[in-house]
């Protein structure tokens, strides 16, 4: 292993070089637990933090793009425009680090049709929908992602079934969707690390508890029921591709992934076997878990070696943003062709 | 009987999908080969297949190109429209029509008209092909003109190898239909009207025919545009997907790697979601639509304007309100795209009038978007973008794109201070980095909410006020860079004629046909306006502005932006959906300027 100096990663940077504004989220707010393991997440790979490329939508999770890693851009947008802002942000410069932060009423509702498409365009990029079924900043309604049943603060009942982005997601064709909470710091480091390292899309839906408008009792998304139903199904573990694989080996109890950036992570065995390449297995392994009053986290769904956006597109590795005048005018050859077959 | 040569049009009735597409541009290709001013106007239906579909051709020795509201010779080729069809044709026109599905009584005849009965349906049973005998049938109206009106033979065979390229049995299929519709014409009309084509004159010398579409889409090649996002809708559909076709040819490296990416969006607000994220992060980025279109984009268009992220959008007008009439043309979205999106906002627009205009100014769109910061409107319409223009030759201009106020990271080591608004220069134009910039100073949060000159949230009234203020003032630097209006007539005349886009065409028309020395004209070519459109109002006693829409949405501009000289300005309207007419603004002219 690397030597670094104390409290700096590879590039000899503190945390403090990753580091936001101050959140201005009620206290205790679940998204601030997401944005620390954002940050932890970059600052642990190394990840130089001036090609972090912040975009998001709007709502309370669409405004912790400014609470984390400064030094990169950032674009708070419009609502439920995220995923396309983004598309355009990575296709112009294919080298950023770009990482999109949405809530559940900017995904699953207004955006879903945006979400949808991101997807299959299978853009390399980091999309973390910071999920806790409630419209903050419009004090309570619910959202597409709240339970048929839940109750809301003010004591309505949602008759409607709840969407599952991570199933969703599944289906459309997505290469890696993660579950996580955010009171498990572990899993969502794991994670997180694992989609920067992922080339093609990286979902990561995170239950995050509003603590001021769905911590109720009756809402199925309050921290302490969250924090129940929130069932691990495989241990999950991050290996840097610096690093040598050194966990504990036991034949059929630990599958080892590799990841585009030659890193790899470790999916141990917790309860029944579950192999996250499956397609089908993996959408009937969140079915099940409803149906067993669960939710079920960690990663769900993993597609390795697809080609993403940039590949589908033919791209030049030289970003779009950096073509000057000579890469970028043909010279006067095609108009004299062209005036020739306009005649 | 005098003879009536290269001043005439006809217009062919067809069924829509039937293929008479390309047997009218076979003819207006050949007429245009042969050295005659020829236009082509597709007056087509929102439709695949089976409804009433008319194109006009137009001859003109002056190279006039805008719409003739009469013809004098009709092509009656559907059997549902040709009563409404020959009843439109005036005294002395000449009528062809498919004898075999159309019949003709006495009773529908005017004085002096001339009446050719081509038997389609017998003749088509000479065609060896019969896959294709729906679609070579066309040929037939062809050759029928051929043979009458002089059409040189060699030019039009030339034609007919071109479009089917080496394909010899396609060739030869197109030449036996030509072949049986003038032999028919030959044996059986006897020619009694007076209309004549004569080739040999050099007035396309140095001319191209062309799309506006294809104009624009070859123009964002050489704009150095490098990421494209569209949704499909008529009539901007051809302009991006030549535009594609155009980068595919002439923008991929030696590498085989596109240096270029065009993506067709699931919807207009992602293609301009797209263009603003690429364009924040420093590519030239554009997206073509139509009304509906840019109604969906308001809100990233507010966006763009309020966070000063560039766009260029390019609006091929067709007849709103909602879906309204999507094949027909309009200039009727000057008003929403000016102001786009709730809150204040202003944006500039550049107004092309040809397909070379429209090709150059995607660079002036291109250039004034980075250079302001700010969504930049081509305002093409569909008359422009789908008819066939008689143009002069594209040149090229060697690329020399001004990115505008960019800072980079050695920049930034120079700088005292960055604010990503900050109005260091006084030009209300602020210095931007891109994303990726490695530099202490060179990152910013970029939002559409309230914002101080470092890009801090605030929703400080002070701080609000001198960012609109400053936005405001942005917006009259740009008055001085915007293509300026084009003025021509005597200087000393008194009444002015203000139109822009495609109107221009049926107004220079009618200026020739007036001859009067008391009247100028001024070609709008952007907007805001430049000094010299309150320069030329100011000189005048009335001004006419002439559009196509029904509510004067430029007029109303002028008298918004330069107060003052409401009482000068009267509208010419026109906005029935074909193109406007030099006919109609004759009339409408006359009749309030008390002519006679």
């Amino acid at each position: 292993m690397e030597t670094t100096p104390a409290n700096c990663n590879r590039l000899g940077l503190g945390k403090a070089d990753y580091a936001g504004k101050p959140s201005t989220l009620c206290k205790g707010c679940g998204h601030d637990s997401i944005t620390a393991a954002i940050i932890q997440s970059y600052y642990d790979l190394s990840v130089p933090p001036h090609t972090v490329t912040k975009i998001s939508g709007i709502g309370c999770s669409s405004k912790t793009p400014a609470y984390f890693v400064d030094r990169g851009h950032g674009f708070n947008t419009v609502h439920g425009r995220m995923p396309s802002v983004a598309t355009g942000t990575k296709v112009a410069n294919h080298k950023l680090n770009v990482i999109g932060v949405s809530g559940d009423g900017d995904t699953a509702s207004i955006g879903i049709g945006q979400f949808i498409h991101l997807l299959r365009r299978n853009l390399d990029m980091t999309y973390i929908i910071e999920n806790n079924g409630t419209y903050g900043l419009t004090k309570g309604q619910f959202s597409a992602t709240a339970d048929k049943g839940s109750k809301a603060k003010k004591g309505w009942v949602n008759p409607y079934p709840h969407i599952d982005c991570c199933a969703l997601a599944i289906e459309l064709g997505a290469t890696f969707v993660g579950r996580s909470f955010s009171g498990d710091r572990k899993q969502m480091m794991a994670l997180m690390k694992a989609a920067h390292s992922h080339k093609g899309i990286a979902l990561i839906d995170i239950i995050s508890p509003c603590v001021t408008f769905n911590n109720h009792e009756g809402s199925t998304m309050n921290y302490v029921k969250s924090k129940e139903r929130a069932t691990p199904i495989l241990e999950l573990n991050y290996i840097p591709h610096q690093e040598e694989i050194s966990v504990e080996m036991k034949d059929g109890e630990i599958k080892e992934i590799e990841l585009h950036d030659g890193s790899h992570i470790t999916l141990k065995k917790l309860g029944e076997e579950f192999d996250p390449t499956n397609k089908m297995g993996a959408l009937k392994q969140i079915a099940d878990s409803y149906d067993s009053g669960h939710l079920a986290t960690g990663l769900l769904y993993y597609v390795p070696g697809q080609p993403d956006f940039t590949e589908l597109n033919n791209m030049c590795d030289t970003p779009m943003c950096q073509l000057g005048d000579a890469d970028l005018d043909p010279g006067p050859e095609p108009i004299k062709k062209l005036n020739a077959s306009w005649r | 009987m005098d003879m009536i040569t290269n001043d005439f049009s006809f217009r062919v009735a067809t069924v829509n999908g039937t293929g008479s597409q390309s047997a009218n541009n076979i003819l207006y290709k050949t007429l245009f080969r042969m050295g005659i001013g020829v236009t082509g106007k597709n007056l087509f239906p929102s439709n695949i297949q089976g409804l009433p579909t008319w194109f006009q051709i137009r001859v003109s020795h002056r190279g006039y190109q805008c719409l003739r509201e009469h013809d004098d010779i009709a092509i009656c080729l559907n059997a549902e429209t040709a009563k409404e069809d020959i009843a439109a044709m005036r005294d002395g026109s000449v009528i062809f029509y498919n004898s075999n599905i159309i019949k003709v009584e006495d009773s529908q005849k005017k004085p002096n008209q001339v009446f050719y009965a081509l038997p389609v349906e017998d003749l088509a049973k000479q065609l060896t092909d019969s896959k294709l005998r729906h679609l070579l049938k066309n040929l037939f109206y062809v050759g029928a003109l051929t043979e009458l009106y002089k059409i040189d033979l060699d030019v039009l065979k030339k034609v007919i190898e071109d479009n089917f390229k080496s394909k010899q049995s396609a060739i030869d299929a197109n030449m036996q239909a030509l072949n049986i519709g003038m032999q028919y014409a030959r044996e059986n009309f006897k020619k009694s009207d007076k209309f004549l084509f004569k080739g040999g004159g050099d007035l396309n010398k140095g001319k191209i025919m062309v799309e506006g579409n294809q104009a624009g889409g070859l123009g964002s090649l050489y704009a150095g545009c490098t990421v494209v996002a569209w949704y499909p809708i008529t009539p901007s559909s051809s302009l991006a997907e030549s535009g594609e076709a155009y980068l595919k040819k002439y923008r991929v490296g030696a590498d085989g790697k596109n240096k270029f990416v065009v993506i067709q969006a699931e919807d207009e607000l992602a293609a301009i979601g797209i263009v603003l994220g690429a364009s924040f992060t420093g590519a030239r980025s554009m997206t073509s639509t139509a009304g509906p279109g840019i109604s969906l984009m308001n809100e990233f268009l507010g966006l763009a304007y309020y966070a000063e992220i560039p766009a260029v959008i390019v609006n091929v007008q067709r007849v709103g309100p909602s879906t309204g009439l999507p094949t027909r043309t309009q200039q009727c979205d000057i008003q929403l795209c000016a102001i786009a999106s709730h809150g204040d906002t202003k944006h500039i627009m550049i107004i092309p009038a040809t397909p070379k205009e429209h090709f150059e100014m995607m660079v002036d769109a291109f250039d004034l978007s980075d250079t302001f910061q700010t969504p930049v409107f081509v305002m093409s319409d569909l008359d422009l973008g789908m008819n066939q223009w008689v143009d002069d030759e594209f040149t090229h201009k060697p690329l020399k794109m001004k990115r505008g106020k960019v800072l980079t990271k050695e920049d930034l080591d120079k700088v005292k201070d960055f604010g990503r608004y900050l109005d260091s220069d006084g030009d209300g134009i602020c210095y931007r980095t891109l994303p990726g910039t490695n530099h202490m100073k060179g990152s910013f949060f970029t939002r559409g909410s309230g914002h101080d000159e470092y890009g801090r949230y605030t929703e400080s009234p002070h701080a609000y006020v001198r960012n609109m203020d400053r936005l405001l003032k942005k917006w009259h630097t740009a008055k001085k860079h915007v293509p300026k209006p084009i003025v021509t007539g005597n200087a000393n005349a008194k009444i002015g004629i203000i139109a822009y886009g495609t109107t221009h065409h049926a107004v220079t028309e009618m200026l020739d046909r007036a001859n009067n020395a008391d009247i100028k004209y001024m070609r709008l070519r952007a907007y805001p306006f430049t000094d010299e459109v309150e320069a030329f109002i100011k000189s005048c006693d009335k001004v006419f502005v002439v559009e196509q829409n029904r509510d004067a949405q430029m007029k109303q501009l002028i008298e918004v932006d330069l107060p003052g000289y409401q009482s000068k300005l009267q509208s010419v309207l026109y906005y029935g959906g074909f193109p406007i007419s030099a006919d109609f603004i004759e009339g409408n002219l006359k009749t309030k300027l008390g002519m006679h």
